[in-house]
This record gives structure tokens, C-alpha cells and sequence, in this order.
């Protein structure tokens, strides 16, 4: 029961707190924050004691749902899906924390999509079951939406119209995608099954095997995203009030990355490995591009966004490169990830609050005037660019160490990319940091509250880069287990 | 029962953490205490570790702290590994680095980032001192880019003037290049030899390469790219002249003493690979001789006393890549040594002139400053004259003459370069001196120098000049050799320059310091005409002029990469991907235009178009 209640909390928890806010906005403030430290805390009790055990599957439970098609509420959790559960948490009370200052409007519908959003990416980690599964994707697309048109900045309606196609259209073709799956599977064994333990060994022809895996592969290389299906982020991380900046960077592109690792290569071996090259090439070609193209905004929130373009490819290639390694890579590098732009979304989120704009141009100087927000955009500055000791190196590291198992040359070409990594960095820190003040400023440096956001995350990101161990131990069964045999490198 | 090492690194880490938050609410005398004492402490620490060691056995020690982790063959360790050559590094680094760092209390008196400056300069050396502990590759790397991290963050300290931050960018950005071809190599080192813990990889690789395969030939030059960036050699040099927008002990710690020198242990630490790669241990030798050349040239043209010490820090990093790559690897960490010892006393003192000018950099405005300031005028001679190999009374005679007479056993080639350098040094050294120092006093000292700062100076002198009798060569004490001989086990050329060159030639390295001496005084002492005139050729001033800008490698830089990168990024702000959505949606807007048009209302034209459609359908049918 644990699982339904790690979607329940989150559920009935923005409705409670759509329903206080009638009489209270703090109050309705506070049932949130309340709801995702449940969720957290119940997550953290699902943390194995002893990770020995053969089975990877920590917890699970299924329930008929429509037993004629074979849809059951299915619901597993493993290694992998409890790091990013974990990451949910963290996040969910990070963005209903910073919000606490910036939404004044609407508080109770606000935080009903939040913890809306939260809990459809709470099931997409959790559902084992395919027609779930794509409840729950539509579950968190929708209030997201909402998150950006209503509460989000001045071109948020382009931005949200923009985000629900992308997606919307994406996510069409992955349900095509189940549906013809589930109909090979049930012509081949006259099972009907939306069950994802027994749509794993379907036996596909090659044609219709690559063109299943493409209908879930635009699914997830949308959300991850992938050049050249990003253009929807830079628009919806940047109109996106702060919080939804947190949740889209921190939680909605993993939905990609936790997709392709569960979904596409297990269920479609042959043709994932037929696609391995163009999907490396795309993967360092976002990797390049994604850099360049964050060097080149002049909108701090926008050039943060396109970082993550730079570091989820990072992601793709490890999925595709498929092997213990480059997996364990990506895995800590999405949850690095989560935290480190996460946090830089917060910071760029306090500053715009506080300034009025996020032109960079702007600003300058802001070190001296801010000194602990400096340090901290300075720290997950650092993160960002990959410097050993954070959680990025880590994922990096490793992503690159089994690259290069498997090709040098993609190794060395995505290596690259720390450079370009390392001058956007520096390129936000300088435009926004350095430099002589403008005017006199007063604006209030981070509040007790903030600082302690920013510290708990700064906590997690400096524990995965020094001590990424634990992380690997619950991840390591969960992807040997998707490996199969023979995957280790 | 052995000292613990990883309280070495750890003292000065957690002096910065303590700094770092809460620096700001102490006062100024706690901040010093605990910046200074940080390191002291790791010094006395290390004191304590090598004595230890030099008593026992002298064998390699490994001290695991935790592993970091463990996937398959993967297993690196938080681990701190001690032989002569970590020791020997960690002396530098904790003695030279408490010194200025006392130095420092006073110097920085009255900046406003105090206690920032403390945080940062012991982020540093506990980051140095990770580097050259670390017994594994990966948590060199940690180190290798802390300490990148902290000269950035050091270059820019006054980060008010976009200048300095400038500066900082490029440090870390040009140092970065090499990083990462490091970090590349330890993808091959690890996929090709399965392990990233130093002693054993260098073990497998001399088990599974021979000498002159790829493998080991890729390793060693990806190493050597790692090098040339963080010590700010050919072909990643141009950063360090301006890394003197940093506070001058800065300059001192990081870019004379211990960071930039980074490269030097790299090699040396890694030494075997490089016996396994002769060609390029071939290429560190003509690196360090390209570069010493080029750099002693720049430096003698430069009029800011920080960039010609900052040249001079290139072409001294120089000197020991030539020794490097000629296989004198305890030739080279000796001068490595000596060094640290009399280029920090020369920034030190410097800084004090500097100071006491109120920032006037330019050599070229001071003159007769040695009434003014006793002590910086006599340290910073020690210095000079260590610099250029004094013959017997420095410590950089000692340490140049061993590289001199290694390079002539290798290549007569690499030791004409050395041997020019030397003469270039001792020209550019002493036109410092005489430019400073003597002549007519133009400038008026604003202030003295204070007490603090007079002890890390005269340490540093004494050092200067005696550091040299710990490794007398031709049948002298050879002691620092000896020590070091365990660290390069393996290496059958573990003496070199036994069988160097001989005695006549031997003569000709002491004949172009002093020549260089004379050429000094004549030019900038006894006939400064002759400079001016000199200096009014055309031929002279177009070589001066391109010296002076460092042979041009910025502007080659700035139009290969820099302005091609920054053009296509404000071509492409609005990222063309994009047009291709854009235009779908304008397509599918204007498509909507079209068909709302035939939405007239107009009853006359719907039946109309019913009845052509109708036709149209019949006549198909009709006709087919």
C-alpha cells in the first residue's frame, strides 16, 4: 500500500489544499509542504537496508483495474525508480517552499496543479503497467500546463500552448506505440496484457519493432529532451513561474531519461541497438548544441534552461550506450542534475522576483550586493560546469568512462562539451556576478528559509559527488537486472 | 604509528569551510589565525609525516580514507599516498603556502574581502595538497580542478573591474582545454589498464605496453595536454601574464610556487608512462625548451614587474619540462624546489614594492627604490640572482646546473636552448633590479613595509640561497637525489648527469648568467641610451612589439576560436531549430486563413460550391 499512498499524498494533499486555501492561503501553504514531506519521508522508509537480495523489485502491487483488456493498476518500485522518487520529494517541497514568497495569486489552484504534477510523475516512476503508465504521463502534462499559462510570465500562454503540443503530440505517438504493441503481443500469444514484465519478451518483426521503439522514443526524447525536439523548453522553463522552472528541469525532463532506460531498450532490444548510432550522434550533438546555445542568451533563466539540453544529452548517450557504467552514469547525472539546475532555477527564480527581469544585461555586480545568493549561484555554477566533488562529475564521469568502452571517438567529441560547459558557467556567473554594480541596489540577500533550501540541496549535490556509493548500491541491482546478463562491461 | 595523512589537505579544507561561512561575522585577527594556522598546521603535519618516513624504511605508503566508489573494476578510493616525491611536494607546498599566507595577514590588511581571501587560499592549498597526495588519478583529477576552481576564483578576486574577471575566465578556461584531454586520458587508462590507482597502473602499463606502442603513446601525450594547460606551457600558455590580475601572493602561491608546477609533478608522478613513450617524452623536452626560449624573450620586453615574473614563472616551468623530458626527473623537481623558494621571494618582495607605490606596476616608473625599501631591495636580489644561477652562492645554480648538464648528455640541442635561456634570465632578472632599484628615484613611496611581512621575505632569502646545498652535484651531499631515487625507482636513468657534460663546457652555463648579468648593467644601469637607441630600430621594435605580446598567440587565438564561437552564438540566438516549428505553425495559421475565407455565410456561394462539387463528383463518375 505504501506505493498508492506515495501517489495518494500528493493527490488528496492539492486537493485539501485547494480546499483551505478558501479560508486561508497559509494554510494551504502549509498542507503542501506538509503533503511532499510525507511523500518524502515515506519514500525514505522504502530505502533497502541490505541490498543483497536476487530480486530487484523492492515493493509491488497490482490490482485488476479493466481485467478484459488486460489493464491492471499495476504499480513496482525499484532501485531506480525510488532515487527518483526521492528526487521528487526533495524537489516537491523545494518548489511549494519557493513559492511561498512568490505566488500571492490563486495559492490554493496553484498548489492543487503542483502537487498534481507531482503526483502524476510520482506514478509515471511507479506504473508497470503500460495504460497506466500513459495515465499518468497525461496526469502531469496537464496541470503543468496550467502551472505555466496561469502563473507564469509574459509570453506564458505562447509558452504553454507551446509545451502542450510538443508533449501532447509526442505522447500520441508512444500511445500508438502501446496500442500496437499490445495488439502483437496479444496476436503472437493470445494474451492480453498492458503488463510490462510480460510485454518484455514480445517477439517483434524488425520493421514494426524500430517503428514501436521510434513512437516511444519521441515520446521520452521530447521530454529529455533532444535536439532537435527541444525548442519547447527554452519558452517553458523560462516562462514558468519559479517553481514550475523546478519541476519542469528537475523531475519532468528525468520522465524522458527514466523512460528510455525502462521502456525503449528493454522492450525493444534489436531495434534500440539498430538505433545506437544516430542516437549517440543526437546525444552529442545536444551535448555541443545545448552548450553553444546557452552561451548565447542574453535571459539567465533561458540560458539555464538550455543547459539542460547540454546535460541530459549526457543522459541519452548513456542509455544507448548501454552498459553498466554508462548507465550508473546516467542515472547520477539525472539526479545531479534535478538538484544542481534545480537550484540555479531557484536562485534565477529569487533574483527575477526581486529585480523584475531576467536580462542579464541587467545585471552585474551582484556578488557585492548579494553575497550569500552569490556564493550559492557560484556553487551550483560549479556543479553545473562538472567539477569533481559534485554529483555532475560523477554522472559525467562514469557516462563517459563506459562511452568509451564502447567508441572512443563519441567519448572524446562529448568530452568536449565540459569545456562548453565550463564557458557557459562562467559566462552566467560573470554576466550576473561580476563586474561593477549598477546602481545602487537594495535588494535582500537570500532569506533563512531560502538558505536553507539552497544548503539542502547544495548537502545533497556535494553527497553525490563525494559519496555516490549509497546511490549506486540501489540503483546497481535495478539496472543489472535491465541489462540481463552479459551487460556488464 | 604513522601520522594521518589526510589530515595534510583536510586542515586547510575545513579552515575554508569554517571561512567560508562564517568568516565574515569574525573578526580580522580570528580569520588570520585560523587562515594561517590551517596551513601551518599541515606543515607542521607534514613536518611530522616525513620525518617519520625518512626514518623508516622510505617505501610508498597508502592511507585509505574511504572508497569513493565501486562499480566493477572501478574503485577508486578517498586514499593519500606518501613517498619522496608527495613529500617533497607537500613541503613546498604547506611551507611556501604558510609563509605567504603570514604574508598575506598583513598585505591584505585592508581589503574588504578578507576573510573571502582566506577561504579561497585554503580551498587552494587543501586542494593542492590533494592533488599531490592523491594516490589514484581520479582523485588527482579532484584536486587538478580544485585548484583550477581556486585560481579562478583568485585571478578574479577583485571582481568589481571587468578586467580581472577576464582574466579569471581565460585562466580557467585555457587550463580547462588540458584538463580535459587529462580527463580523457584516464578514459583510456582505465579502459585499456582497469585501474586508476597510480603505482599500479604504472605497473600494468610497463607489463602490457612496450615501449613505443600507441596505447602508451596516446596516454602520455593526452597526460602531457593536462600538463602544458595547468603550467601554462606551449601551446596553452597565454593565460598566465594575465593571471596577474590576481593579489600578488596569489601570484605568488599559486602561479609561481605550487600550481603551476602541477604539470611538472603530473609527469613526474607518472613518470613510467612517459619511459614507455619516448617520442613524447621527446615532445616535453621541446616543449620546455620552446617554451623557456619564448617566454624569457617575452619577459624581457615586458614593463609590468608582474607579467616579467609571470614570463619568467613560464620559463622556469620551462627548464623542468626540458628536464622531464630528458629523463632527469629529480633534476627537474629540484629546480621544481629551488624554484618555489626564490620566484615567490621575488613576488613577495615585489608585492611590497607594489604596494608601497600604491599599485604602481611599471618598472619603467620606478628607479632608485633601494634607499626606500632595504629589505625588498636585498631579498629581491637574493632572488634575482637565484633566478639567474648565480654560480655557487644560489640555490638556482645548483638546480639549473643539474638540468644544463642533463639535457647536454641527451641533446646538444636542448642544452643550446638552455643555455640561451639562462643567458635571456639573468638579462631579464637583473633589468628588473636595475630598473627598480637603482637609478633615478622618480617615485615617491606612500608607504613602509609592515613587520608581518618582513619574516616570510627573509625565510624566503635565506632559502634562495642555501636550498641549493641539499643536492651539491660532482661527488657533493646529492642528498635531495637520493631521497628522490625512491619515487623513480624504475627509471634505469635515475642519476643522469653523471656522465653529462664536460668540465670546459660546464664553464659556458656561469659565462652566459654573468654575460647576461653584464649586458644588464650596461643596458639598464651604466648606458640606458643605448637601450633607447637600441629600442628605436625598426627591426627591434617590431620584435619587441611581438615579444611583447607574447608572440602573438592571443590574437591567433582570439580569431581561431574566440570570435568564431561568439559570432555564430549571436547568429543563432534564436536557435534556427526553432524556425522550423515556428514556420509549421505559421503554415498551419495561414492554411487556417485560407479555409476561414470560404466561411463567407453567404448562402448564394455554399450552394454554389455544393453544386460545382456535385458536378465534379458526376463527371468522375461519368467519365471514368
Amino acid at each position: 500500500m505504501t506505493l498508492v499512498w506515495l501517489i495518494a499524498i500528493p493527490l488528496v494533499g492539492g486537493i485539501l489544499s485547494f480546499a483551505l486555501s478558501r479560508f486561508s492561503a497559509l494554510a494551504a501553504r502549509v498542507l503542501a509542504l506538509v503533503a511532499m514531506t510525507a511523500q518524502l519521508s515515506l519514500a525514505i522508509t522504502l530505502w533497502p537496508s541490505s541490498t543483497s537480495a536476487a530480486d530487484p523489485w523492492l515493493q509491488a502491487l497490482q490490482a485488476r483495474w479493466i481485467p478484459q483488456l488486460g489493464i491492471s493498476f499495476s504499480l513496482t518500485i525499484d532501485g531506480l525508480s525510488l532515487l527518483l522518487i526521492l528526487l521528487t520529494g526533495l524537489l516537491g517541497i523545494v518548489s511549494v517552499g519557493i513559492s511561498w514568497s512568490q505566488i500571492d495569486e490563486r495559492v490554493g489552484l496553484f498548489h492543487l496543479n503542483l502537487l498534481w504534477v507531482l503526483a502524476g510523475v510520482t506514478g509515471v516512476f511507479l506504473a508497470m503497467d503500460l495504460f497506466l503508465f500513459y495515465f499518468f504521463w497525461e496526469l502531469m502534462l496537464i496541470p503543468m500546463y496550467f502551472l505555466i499559462d496561469l502563473w507564469g510570465h509574459e509570453r506564458r500562454h505562447y509558452a504553454a500552448i507551446k509545451f502542450f503540443l510538443f508533449t501532447q503530440l509526442s505522447g500520441l505517438l508512444m500511445l500508438v506505440a502501446i496500442v500496437a504493441l499490445f495488439f502483437t503481443h496479444l496476436q503472437q500469444t493470445g494474451v492480453a496484457t498492458f503488463e510490462y514484465q510480460q510485454l518484455l519478451s514480445t517477439p517483434l518483426a524488425p520493421l514494426s519493432g524500430m517503428l514501436m521503439m521510434l513512437g516511444f522514443l519521441v515520446a521520452f526524447a521530447v521530454k529529455l529532451p533532444v535536439v532537435p525536439l527541444h525548442t519547447w523548453l527554452p519558452d517553458a522553463h523560462t516562462q514558468a513561474p519559479t517553481a514550475g522552472s523546478v519541476v519542469l528541469a528537475g523531475l519532468l525532463l528525468k520522465t524522458g531519461g527514466y523512460g528510455l532506460i525502462r521502456f525503449v531498450v528493454p522492450l525493444f532490444p534489436e531495434a534500440a541497438r539498430a538505433f545506437s548510432v544516430p542516437a549517440l550522434v543526437l546525444a552529442v550533438i545536444g551535448i555541443l548544441y545545448g552548450a553553444h546555445m546557452a552561451f548565447a542568451q542574453t535571459d539567465m533563466k533561458r540560458l539555464i534552461a538550455y543547459t539542460s539540453v547540454s546535460h541530459l544529452g549526457f543522459v541519452l548517450l548513456g542509455v544507448f550506450t548501454w552498459n553498466a557504467l554508462a548507465l550508473q552514469g546516467a542515472v547520477i547525472q539525472m539526479l545531479s542534475h534535478g538538484v544542481s539546475t534545480g537550484a540555479l532555477f531557484v536562485l534565477a527564480g529569487i533574483l527575477q522576483h526581486h529585480l523584475g527581469t531576467r536580462d542579464m544585461a541587467a545585471m552585474g555586480g551582484l556578488w557585492r550586493v548579494v553575497p550569500r545568493l552569490g556564493a550559492a549561484m557560484m556553487f551550483f555554477s560549479m556543479a553545473a560546469l562538472g567539477l569533481p566533488g559534485m554529483g555532475n562529475f560523477i554522472g559525467e564521469f562514469l557516462t563517459l568512462l563506459g562511452t568509451y568502452h564502447l567508441s572512443v571517438s563519441f567519448a572524446v567529441v562529448a568530452a568536449a562539451g565540459l569545456i562548453l560547459a565550463l564557458v557557459y558557467s562562467l559566462w552566467l556567473l560573470d554576466r550576473v556576478l561580476y563586474g561593477p554594480s549598477r546602481d545602487p541596489l537594495a535588494i535582500p540577500d537570500l532569506r533563512a528559509s531560502e538558505l536553507a533550501i539552497v544548503a539542502a540541496l547544495a548537502l545533497a549535490i556535494l553527497c553525490l559527488g563525494l559519496a555516490p556509493q549509497a546511490f549506486l548500491n540501489i540503483s546497481a541491482q535495478a539496472l543489472d537486472a535491465l541489462l540481463g546478463p552479459g551487460g556488464a562491461p | 604509528m604513522a601520522s594521518p595523512l589526510y589530515l595534510i589537505p583536510l586542515l586547510p579544507l575545513a579552515a575554508s569551510l569554517l571561512l567560508g561561512l562564517a568568516g565574515s561575522r569574525l573578526p580580522r585577527v580570528v580569520v588570520a589565525i585560523i587562515g594561517v594556522g590551517a596551513t601551518a598546521a599541515s606543515f607542521v603535519l607534514t613536518a611530522w609525516a616525513g620525518s617519520h618516513f625518512l626514518s623508516g624504511s622510505l617505501q610508498g605508503q597508502t592511507q585509505v580514507l574511504y572508497r569513493w566508489l565501486s562499480l566493477g573494476e572501478l574503485q577508486p578510493s578517498i586514499a593519500f599516498y606518501l613517498d619522496p616525491l608527495s613529500l617533497v611536494m607537500c613541503a613546498v607546498v604547506t611551507f611556501v603556502g604558510a609563509l605567504i599566507l603570514l604574508y598575506s595577514a598583513q598585505f591584505m590588511a585592508e581589503d574588504d574581502g578578507y576573510a573571502r581571501f582566506f577561504c579561497f587560499m585554503n580551498l587552494f592549498v587543501g586542494s593542492m595538497l590533494t592533488l599531490v597526495l592523491a594516490d589514484n588519478l581520479l582523485l588527482l583529477y579532484l584536486g587538478w580542478e580544485g585548484v583550477g576552481l581556486c585560481s579562478y576564483l583568485l585571478i578574479g578576486f577583485w571582481y568589481r573591474e571587468r578586467r580581472n574577471v577576464t582574466a579569471a575566465f581565460k585562466a580557467f578556461l585555457i587550463t580547462r582545454v588540458g584538463d580535459t584531454a587529462l580527463l580523457i586520458g584516464l578514459l583510456l587508462i582505465f579502459t585499456q589498464l582497469g585501474t586508476l590507482q597510480i603505482q599500479e597502473l604504472m605497473q600494468r602499463a610497463s607489463l602490457q605496453w612496450p615501449v613505443g606502442s600507441s596505447l602508451a603513446v596516446a596516454a602520455a601525450a593526452l597526460l602531457l595536454g593536462g600538463a602544458v594547460g595547468k603550467s601554462a606551457q606551449l601551446p596553452l600558455q597565454t593565460w598566465l601574464p594575465d593571471a596577474m590580475a590576481g593579489p600578488t601572493p596569489v601570484s605568488a602561491l599559486i602561479h609561481a610556487a605550487t600550481m603551476v608546477t602541477a604539470g611538472v609533478y603530473l609527469i613526474a608522478r607518472m613518470h613510467v608512462v612517459f619511459e614507455l613513450a619516448p617520442i613524447v617524452q621527446w615532445l616535453v623536452a621541446l616543449v620546455g625548451a620552446a617554451t623557456l626560449l619564448l617566454a624569457a624573450c617575452s619577459a624581457l620586453t615586458q614593463w609590468d614587474l608582474k607579467r616579467v615574473l609571470a614570463y619568467s614563472t613560464m620559463s622556469q616551468v620551462g627548464y623542468m619540462l626540458l628536464a622531464l623530458g630528458v629523463g632527469a626527473w629529480s633534476a627537474a623537481i629540484f629546480h621544481l624546489f629551488t624554484h618555489a623558494f626564490f620566484k615567490s621571494l621575488l613576488f613577495l618582495s615585489g608585492g611590497v614594492v607594489i604596494q608601497g607605490l600604491e599599485e604602481e606596476h611599471n618598472i619603467l616608473k620606478m628607479g632608485g627604490l633601494r634607499r626606500d625599501f632595504p629589505l625588498a631591495f636585498w631579498t629581491f636580489l637574493i632572488g634575482a640572482a637565484s633566478l639567474s644561477a648565480i654560480p655557487w652562492v644560489t640555490a638556482g645554480f645548483f638546480s639549473k646546473d643539474a638540468i644544463l648538464n642533463a639535457a647536454y648528455g641527451s641533446n646538444v640541442g636542448f642544452w643550446l636552448a638552455g643555455l640561451i635561456g639562462a643567458l635571456l634570465t639573468s638579462v631579464y632578472a637583473f633589468r628588473m633590479v636595475f630598473l627598480v632599484f637603482f637609478g633615478e628615484r622618480r617615485l615617491e613611496p606612500r608607504r613602509r613595509q609592515g613587520l608581518v611581512t618582513a619574516v616570510p621575505l627573509v625565510v624566503l632569502a635565506t632559502l634562495a640561497v642555501v636550498a641549493g646545498y641539499l643536492n651539491l652535484p660532482h661527488g657533493g651531499t646529492g642528498a635531495f637525489t637520493a631521497l628522490l631515487r625512491g619515487s623513480f625507482l624504475s627509471t634505469a636513468s635515475a642519476a643522469p648527469g653523471e656522465g653529462g657534460a664536460a668540465a670546459s663546457l660546464q664553464v659556458l652555463p656561469i659565462i652566459a648568467t654573468l654575460a647576461g648579468l653584464a649586458i644588464a648593467a650596461l643596458l639598464y644601469l651604466r648606458q640606458p641610451r643605448w637601450a633607447e637607441n637600441l629600442g628605436t630600430a625598426p627591426a627591434i621594435r617590431v620584435l619587441h612589439r611581438f615579444w611583447f605580446v607574447g608572440w602573438g598567440f592571443d590574437w591567433l587565438y582570439s580569431r581561431l576560436f574566440v570570435r568564431p564561437w561568439v559570432y555564430l552564438a549571436r547568429l543563432n540566438r534564436a536557435d534556427f531549430v526553432d524556425a522550423f516549428y515556428t514556420g509549421l505553425a505559421a503554415v498551419t495559421i495561414a492554411l487556417h486563413r485560407l479555409l476561414s475565407l470560404s466561411q463567407t455565410g453567404r448562402v448564394r456561394s455554399y450552394a454554389l460550391a455544393a453544386a460545382v462539387g456535385t458536378l465534379v463528383l458526376l463527371a468522375v463518375v461519368v467519365l471514368r
